[in-house]
């Protein structure tokens, strides 16, 4: 099939899907098979499109010119489709896992909330497959919009009010300073078509007007929450746990640290930031906020907030590992979006079933709920475990590379990061599992029978689903590797080799 | 023939129609009479723009006298864009106003109301068309009188002081803007624009003519409503008959831009008005007061009519930004948001009036829920109100993009920031009443609200949906617009 | 001595900016609706003067093409200012009009006895 119709059919199934599901308004079943068949739908054409480009296909295609030099315009690239990938592969396990929490909770106004996330998954595709910066803003604002609604889903004053903060800050960041920046791209350049190798090279901006404007674009996509702008990831943890699992740990956020990634290789170009530097800065604040979240992190005893801050520490790998700007740095970079989202994932899809069949939200109040819910609290292990870096989990992987690609860039501070880092994630982590596991629950002493309240069953087999992908990727980095080293055209053999062979140096 | 008469026939449609109307006395059948001349000139300002772009501009000698001794019907590029939009605007809404105005004006009025609705058209399409500066004036007179007694038709009697007030300031402004002509025809003995506009070029040392430029200026401020000479607009916008208010918005202060762009550019000469007077910094400054003042007035406002209203303001701002900055692409950015604004604000508020036509209120705290109740129409709000705001894939945004490629040309980031600033309060005063539209439990007033008419709700989505399209595909917007601003570069010719 | 010649000499236009200045003066300054159109009406008649006094010769004749008749008048503003003229008038009868519809619904064609009532015209006061 044409590549470029499959693109159009990946955006228009998830918009097709927010169509019809308010008819299905009276009818929660009906409702809920067309949430789960455009899912499964759209995951079989992201599929489709990644036999294309791993054939070496760069699908691309002009969909309108909407302006002379600004057009509506794709183009499929392997960091775009890998996210892609992620995100139709992780909202099929959302949406069984939406359709447990959302009636085990019985949450009102449950039709806008499906049409709500059909269309941010419509727009996570449209960032994934945007082919210049101009496409790329508009799915990033129409992905913006509609999290909204689902942010201030419960309609209470605190819902309110944390909406308003998420919606402001997200707003604020992309219209005052990415606009400007995507603006002065296109007068300094005459393009904004993202291309291989970018296209600021030849654009005679100086050193520090590069710094200026790489420090625009990475402030101004707000999503990726690098310190100060951070403030929205916890305020929208107030949505239900569906939304902050798929949205606040998957496709939001990585659209956030995708569009650093994409701008880092596609806009600036790995040559022009190794000549001047330009990035360095960014590199610099992304691995204070590793460390500083992580902090906060400790303090936290809400169990989603806790997790909310750890994303926030673990989005600015990416965007560090991406301003370190190496090509190896840049496949850790695109390697961590993916281990980070299936990783973070299992551990929101936990904190909601033990919301969902304990009504716990605090940390403090987790004694002993490994037992009552022993697969849960396995899943949690596995996702806290790969996010810490340990084999045989997906999280290792990333670490690695964006390790040896701060070494090849000379930039071996960030190893540092990375340990401490590590250490951090041990800390504010563990101590949940063997709380849960080797704490009595309260009210009952050490050898009592505690009895087993799992979440519902469709709650339970996605997180099953998505604790398996962290081993199952974990195994097959070397697909994944092939794929990203198409994007920084490092040579295959180097690409394919695995951790623990000889692989330094170029 | 008739492909001859076209300009004249732009005027003289709405004319008799208007006769026709207020003959009839009964509201249905004037309703009708309006329709159809409305449609008709819509069809003739479509044929004029289509002739311009294939064949340069017109002119019509009305009564065969040769100008510039007779008056002058002269159509180019950039008054077929204006005479497009009014024509648009005002055949669009006639089926929502047929059932916005039985329930809004007493039926012996009713007749009446569209009279004046015919009669402000032609005014408006008589600004557009003519050729000559004291036509000009008399037009807009006609629009100005008909517009103050439609406003005055509204059900509140606050709506009878606004109109006097606008009454007021509209005179003034328009009795400046004829001082300014008078002095213009002292110095060089002509009214026809395009004669003007050679013979000033001898004279324009003298300080007469500085004098006529700055009445003239200051006089088509008043009508467009260019902050701070903007006091009359809020008050005769919210208490106006909903109908008249989605009119007078989308249209009336657009033509008096283009009158405005037409002296500037086309009259004066740019080298003129901005090279030897200093009228960039004066426009710049009082464009951002206005885009910054005007919205933050907005979002403390409690009648969303008043809210629109001060957000009009706002947005004038940055089409006279457009023009302050006098390049091609800044131009171009303050031409298409003239076009982009109408069609934003004739969406909003045509929402406004079925908010207005099913619950008899529009204070925000009294609609709190509304959108659950009517979650269609007020869909429609937020599309237009993201449009609003300049949010991409909308009519907005486009605007937005030229403006601040064109501050970025000049190298002036600051006016960029300025720029996307002012649309973060977009982003407060919207959003402020999105929440309150939706994420508040709806209240006794509005569980009590009944279904909007069909045919209203659809011509409100039209507009909206007319918003997303010129959002994606400019063609009509964005490349006439820069065709004019070509035009008005070069000059009088 | 030249300068009072030179001012003299335009005594026309000193006419005119006194009735335009007055006439603004009036709508600022008054607070009665009517009063405020009566200003309104003399500033418009200034413009008037404005218009027709440059067009008037010291001993021209009527614009007529024939013998006798040269160093004619122009005629041009006499047919603006008629047409002014009317709008000036309909201007006005629509603002008594509305003077008129105002007196019914609040009883008072005083501004300030108005805005007590009604706070959201009241200057720089928004609800």
């Amino acid at each position: 099939m044409n590549a470029g119709l499959l693109v159009i059919l990946a955006l228009a199934i998830p918009t097709a899907g927010a169509a019809l599901i308010p008819l299905a308004h009276r009818f929660p079943n009906l409702r809920e098979t067309i949430t789960l068949v455009t899912a499964v739908a759209l995951l079989f054409v992201v599929m489709a499109l990644l036999g294309d480009v791993l054939g070496g296909g760069h699908p691309a295609f002009v969909l309108t010119t909407v302006v002379p030099g600004l057009d509506l315009a794709f183009a499929v690239e392997p960091l775009g489709m890998l996210f892609g990938v992620i995100a139709s592969t992780l909202w099929i396990a959302n949406s069984v896992y939406s359709i447990g929490y959302m009636r085990g909770n019985n949450e009102p106004r449950q039709t806008p909330f499906y049409v709500c996330f059909a269309i941010a998954i419509a727009s996570t595709i449209g960032v994934a497959f945007a082919g210049n910066l101009f496409t790329l803003f508009l799915f990033y604002e129409i992905l913006t919009i509609s999290t909204y609604p689902l942010v201030a889903h419960k309609g209470n004053e605190e819902a309110r009010v944390k909406a308003r903060v998420y919606i402001l800050l997200l707003m604020a960041t992309s219209m005052l300073l990415l606009l400007p920046a995507i603006v002065w791209t296109w007068v300094a350049a005459g393009t904004i078509d993202f291309a291989a190798g970018g296209i600021l090279a030849g654009a005679g901006l100086s050193a520090g007007l590069l710094t200026v404007l790489y420090t625009l674009y990475v402030f101004g996509i707000g999503k990726a929450a690098v310190m100060p702008v951070h403030f929205w990831l916890p305020a929208a943890m107030v949505a239900p746990t569906p939304v902050s699992a798929l949205l606040h740990a998957v496709a939001v956020v990585k659209a956030g640290v995708f569009c650093v990634v994409k701008v880092t290789v596609y806009v600036f170009g790995l040559d022009l930031l190794a000549e001047t530097d330009a990035s360095d800065l960014i590199a610099y604040a992304a691995g204070g906020t590793v460390i500083l979240a992580s902090l906060i992190a400790l303090n936290q005893d809400n169990l989603k907030r806790r997790l909310a801050y750890s994303t926030v520490s673990q989005l600015s790998y990416v965007v560090m590992a991406a301003a370190i700007a190496t090509p190896l740095a840049i496949i850790g970079a695109a390697f961590h979006i993916l281990a980070h989202a299936v990783s973070k994932i299992t551990l929101f899809f936990a904190a909601g079933s033990i919301y969902t069949a304990a009504r716990l939200t605090e940390v403090s109040q987790l004694d002993g709920i490994g037992r009552r819910m022993p697969l849960t609290m396995t899943a949690f292990l596995i996702g806290a475990l790969s996010i810490i870096g340990l084999p045989p989990l997906v999280g290792v992987w990333s670490k690695w590379w964006i390790g040896i690609g701060a070494v090849d860039g000379d930039q071996t501070w960030a190893v540092a990061v990375l340990m401490i880092s590590s250490v951090l994630n041990v800390a504010y982590l563990l101590p949940i599992v063997s709380r849960g596991f080797f704490l009595p629950p309260p009210g009952t002493a050490a050898g009592d029978k505690v009895r087993r309240t799992e979440a519902p069953l469709p709650m339970a087999l996605a997180i099953g689903a998505t604790a398996t992908l962290c081993l199952v990727l974990f195994l097959g980095a070397n697909t994944i590797q092939t794929l990203l080293a198409m994007i920084v055209a490092v040579p295959a053999e180097l690409a394919g080799n695995l951790p623990g062979g000889d692989s330094h140096g170029r | 023939m008739i492909g001859e008469n076209l300009p004249a026939l732009q005027v003289i449609l709405p004319l008799f129609g208007a006769i026709i109307a207020a003959l009839v006395r009964r509201g249905d059948i004037a309703w009708l009479v309006t329709l159809v001349t409305g449609v008709a000139t819509l069809m003739v300002a479509f044929a004029l723009l289509v002739k311009v772009l294939a064949g340069g501009p017109i002119s019509y000698e009305i009564g065969d006298w040769v100008p510039p001794i007779g008056i002058e019907y002269r159509v180019d590029v950039i008054n077929a864009y204006v005479l497009v939009l009014v024509s648009v605007i005002a055949a669009v809404i006639l089926p929502y106003a047929r059932t916005s105005i039985a329930l809004e004006i007493r039926e012996e009025r009713r007749a009446w109301f569209y009279t004046m609705y015919l009669l402000c058209l032609c005014g408006l399409t008589g600004i557009t068309i003519t050729g000559d500066a004291f036509n000009a004036f008399v037009f807009l007179e006609v629009s100005s009188l008909s517009t103050y007694t439609m406003i005055a038709l509204g059900r509140d009697r606050r709506a009878l002081i606004a109109a006097y007030q606008y009454l007021i300031m509209g005179t003034i402004g328009a009795t400046f803007y004829v001082i300014g002509v008078g002095l213009l025809l002292v110095m060089t003995g002509t009214l026809n624009l395009v004669d003007l506009s050679t013979r000033l070029v001898e004279v324009e040392s003298t300080r007469t003519v500085s004098a006529a430029l700055a009445f003239i200026v200051v006089g088509i401020s008043l009508k467009l409503a260019l902050f701070p000479l903007h006091v009359w607009l809020p008050n005769a916008y919210a208490y106006a008959p909903s109908v008249a208010t989605v009119f007078l918005a989308a249209t009336a202060t657009k033509v008096a831009v283009y009158l405005l762009l037409r002296f500037l550019f086309s009259v004066f000469g740019a080298h003129f008005a901005f090279g030897q007077l200093v009228l960039t910094p004066m426009l710049l400054l009082l464009s951002v007061a206005a885009m910054f003042g005007a919205s933050i007035v907005a979002a403390f406002q409690n009648n969303l009519k008043r809210m629109l209203a001060y957000s009009s303001v706002a947005q004038i701002g940055y089409v006279t930004l457009g023009i302050a900055l006098a390049t091609a692409t800044g131009l171009t950015g303050g031409i298409v948001h003239l076009f982009n604004h109408a069609i934003t604000k004739a969406a909003l508020f045509l929402v406004l009036g079925i908010v207005f036509y099913c619950a008899a209120t529009v204070r925000v705290e009294d609609l709190a829920g509304l959108g659950r109740r009517l979650p269609v129409t007020m869909a429609g709000f937020v599309v237009a109100g993201l449009s609003l705001i300049g949010v991409p894939g909308t009519a907005g945004f486009i605007s937005k993009w030229y403006l601040v490629a064109a501050a970025l040309e000049k190298g002036w980031w600051w006016l960029a920031v300025l720029v996307v600033a002012s649309s973060l309060i977009a982003v407060i005063y919207v959003g402020r009443v999105v929440e309150v539209l939706w994420f508040r439990a709806p209240t006794e007033t509005v569980a009590a609200v009944r279904d909007p008419p069909t045919v209203m709700v659809a011509t409100a989505w039209l507009m909206v949906a007319a918003t997303v399209y010129f959002g994606i595909d400019t063609n009509l917007t964005a490349g006439v617009a820069s065709l004019a601003a070509d035009s008005l570069l070069q000059g009088p010719q | 001595m030249n300068l009072v010649q030179e001012i003299l000499a335009h005594y026309n236009h000193w006419i005119t900016i006194f009735l335009m200045v007055a006439g603004l003066y009036v709508v600022v300054a008054r607070g009665n609706m009517v009063k405020k159109l009566v200003g309104l009406s003399i500033f418009q008649t200034s413009v008037y003067l404005l218009y027709l006094s440059p067009g008037k010769i010291l001993g021209g004749t009527p614009p007529i093409i024939g013998e006798g008749y040269s160093g004619y008048a122009n005629p041009l503003p006499h047919v603006l200012i008629l047409t002014a003229i009317v709008v000036g008038v309909a201007t006005l009868s629509l603002g008594l009009a509305l003077v008129v519809r105002i007196n019914e619904a609040y009883g008072t064609i005083e501004e300030d006895e108005i805005f007590e009532t009604e706070e959201q015209f009241q200057p720089g006061e928004d609800e």
